[in-house]
């Protein structure tokens, strides 16, 4: 390597390595160091070592975020996914007008969350929104959505699905796309009825692409703050509490930043462990072609 | 006969989800044109009896949303535009040249990928504040100005393109930076259209970060903004709805005329705002 090149590498790579060390790196390292400690910010901190850990465990709102997660998404997945996939298969159609539908179902993806919320805080209001005057229409009392404990998550999953659906038919109509006319037709030929078709052709092919939203939206599901804090605040009665806004309550609300910074390690803990899961899953289950 | 009956079918569940994502939308344009009183009616009228333009007016005149909306457009702009050449160059460095720990430094960058924002909010929040930076457009802008994200994809990109063309403009006596402004990021529109467009529908999305960062109301950007005029008037859903329509359209028209991209940047990195 030339002398000058090194000059130049210094300044391609000095402005990303700053941002990365001060703003991502040294972040990440004082984190760590702070979830073993008790501190308020005002004071100095103190060292409790694993207390912080110990504590979550029996900490009643901390297991309530965990359970709200996993209810969220028993809920949440199986609706993103085969719904995106029957989307995805809809707009693989080649008829007329199907490039229009399909930027279509895309905007709620562009959308802010916090404008998303608020849209179906609105729809789901019990007193004059729309969905319970729709319900209304065929004779059914809605329940009282996001003021009804029992089915507060489930007004916060509907939203998230509205908003996301359109994102995970992009992803599968990625593998869709990758699929051969020829082996389809081959199959049709063999007799294969279009649900055999479906099962045995499509699904198996399209494995990776299933594996990766299953992943990504399990990553996102665990990390759902914006959609909670704006349509519920984690309310009625901690119903829809969840890890990153007991993250986000207890640094921002309780100054408790040692507590807050363990419970951010354990939520990377979780992604790590089922990400780990998946990818084991994903060596026995996929189909590569 | 059959062929028809399927094509009406098909086309009638393409019309049912295309309704379902609009109508919510439609449902909040036409609250944001009611008056107060209108938005209490039941059963709700679909469309405003009297149509109003008084609640934006009031946005804009009794709340900051003006301000709102310039926070929103310095943010976004300065942060897609720094991100894309911090990126760029990084990129561009890890795929021309050969440094010591470039392997180590590159595996570091993609591991930043699996950590969840929520882990380093909190230092650096504290870090910013050591800075004085809370309040501040740099302490909006800065501290979210690293992407691996963008670092993987440029390079990707970069690397595929042949080094001939920059063999033939150092003949030409060019340097680095010439090759890098002139040549390369030239023959990468397509990443770095893919790249910006992502930058920019998380910068402009952006919720947990501004709430952290900025307490005062001329320093909040329109999601934040947002949500705290929602907080304060939970009733008042003509406001809230124009609100939110004020957040939504510009983003909207940006994705009308750069649809391609949207769809690529968000298939490319499976990540979202």
């Amino acid at each position: 390597m030339k002398k000058k090149d090194r000059k130049y590498i210094f300044w391609f790579l000095a402005p990303s390595l700053a941002v990365f060390l001060i703003f991502q790196f040294i972040p990440m390292i004082w984190s760590f160091i702070i979830s073993f400690t008790d501190w308020n910010v005002r004071t100095l901190p103190k060292w409790v070592g694993l207390g912080n850990y110990i504590e979550m465990f029996s900490d009643k709102n901390f297991y309530e975020a965990v359970i709200h997660t996993f209810q969220f998404i028993i809920m949440y997945i199986p609706l993103v996914l085969i719904g995106g996939m029957m989307m995805a298969m809809l707009v693989n159609l080649k008829i007329k007008g199907i490039g229009f539908f399909r930027s279509f179902y895309f905007i709620p993806v562009v959308s802010s969350w916090v404008a998303v919320s608020l849209i179906w805080k609105g729809i789901l209001n019990p007193a004059y929104g729309y969905l319970n005057y729709f319900l209304s229409l065929f004779g059914i009392e809605g329940p009282q959505w996001l003021y009804d404990k029992n089915w507060a998550m489930v007004g916060v999953v509907m939203a998230s699905v509205w908003k996301d659906i359109g994102f995970t038919m992009v992803l599968l109509l990625g593998g869709l796309k990758n699929i051969s006319e020829e082996i389809l037709e081959a199959a049709q030929i063999d007799g294969a009825g279009r649900l055999k078709k479906f099962f045995k052709i499509t699904l198996p092919l399209m494995s990776p692409q299933i594996f990766f939203v299953v992943m990504i939206s399990m990553i996102n599901s665990f990390q759902v703050f914006d959609q909670v804090m704006v349509m519920t605040n984690g309310g009625p009665a901690g119903a829809t509490t969840v890890l990153v806004e007991q993250i986000y309550r207890n640094a921002f609300s309780y100054s408790r930043m040692g507590y807050a910074c363990a419970m951010s390690w354990i939520l990377l803990l979780i992604i790590l462990v089922f990400s780990f899961i998946q990818n084991r899953a994903e060596k026995k289950l996929v189909f590569y072609s | 006969m059959n062929i028809n009956i399927r094509k009406v079918v098909v086309y009638l569940l393409l019309v049912m989800l295309a309704l379902t994502t609009i109508v919510p939308m439609l449902w909040t344009f036409s609250t944001s044109l009611k008056s107060k009183q209108a938005t209490l009616a039941f059963p709700p009228d679909i469309v405003p009896k009297e149509p109003t333009l008084n609640n934006y007016i009031t946005l804009f005149n009794s709340y900051p949303f003006g301000r709102y909306l310039f926070n929103s457009f310095l943010v976004t702009s300065a942060t897609v535009f720094l991100q894309v050449l911090i990126a760029g160059l990084a990129a561009f460095a890890f795929a021309r040249f050969d440094f010591r720990f470039k392997n180590v430094l590159f595996g570091l960058y993609l591991a930043t990928l699996m950590i969840p924002f929520q882990v380093t909010a909190i230092p650096l929040y504290l870090i910013v504040r050591n800075f004085n930076w809370i309040n501040t457009y740099q302490g909006l802008i800065v501290p979210r100005l690293f992407s691996a994200f963008g670092v993987f994809l440029l390079r990707q990109a970069f690397m595929s393109t042949p080094r001939e063309f920059d063999e033939s403009a150092f003949i030409d006596g060019a340097g680095y930076f010439t090759v890098f402004f002139k040549i390369v990021l030239p023959m990468n529109k397509t990443a770095l259209a893919t790249f910006g467009i992502f930058s920019f529908m998380d910068a402009w999305n952006s919720y947990l970060w501004p709430l952290i960062v900025s307490t005062e109301q001329n320093m909040m950007t329109l999601p934040v903004g947002l949500a705290n005029l929602h907080g304060r008037w939970i009733t008042q859903w003509n406001l809230v709805s124009a609100g939110a329509m004020i957040s939504i359209i510009p983003i909207l028209l940006v994705f009308l005329f750069a649809q391609k991209w949207f769809v690529q940047g968000v298939a490319s990195s499976g990540l979202k705002g």
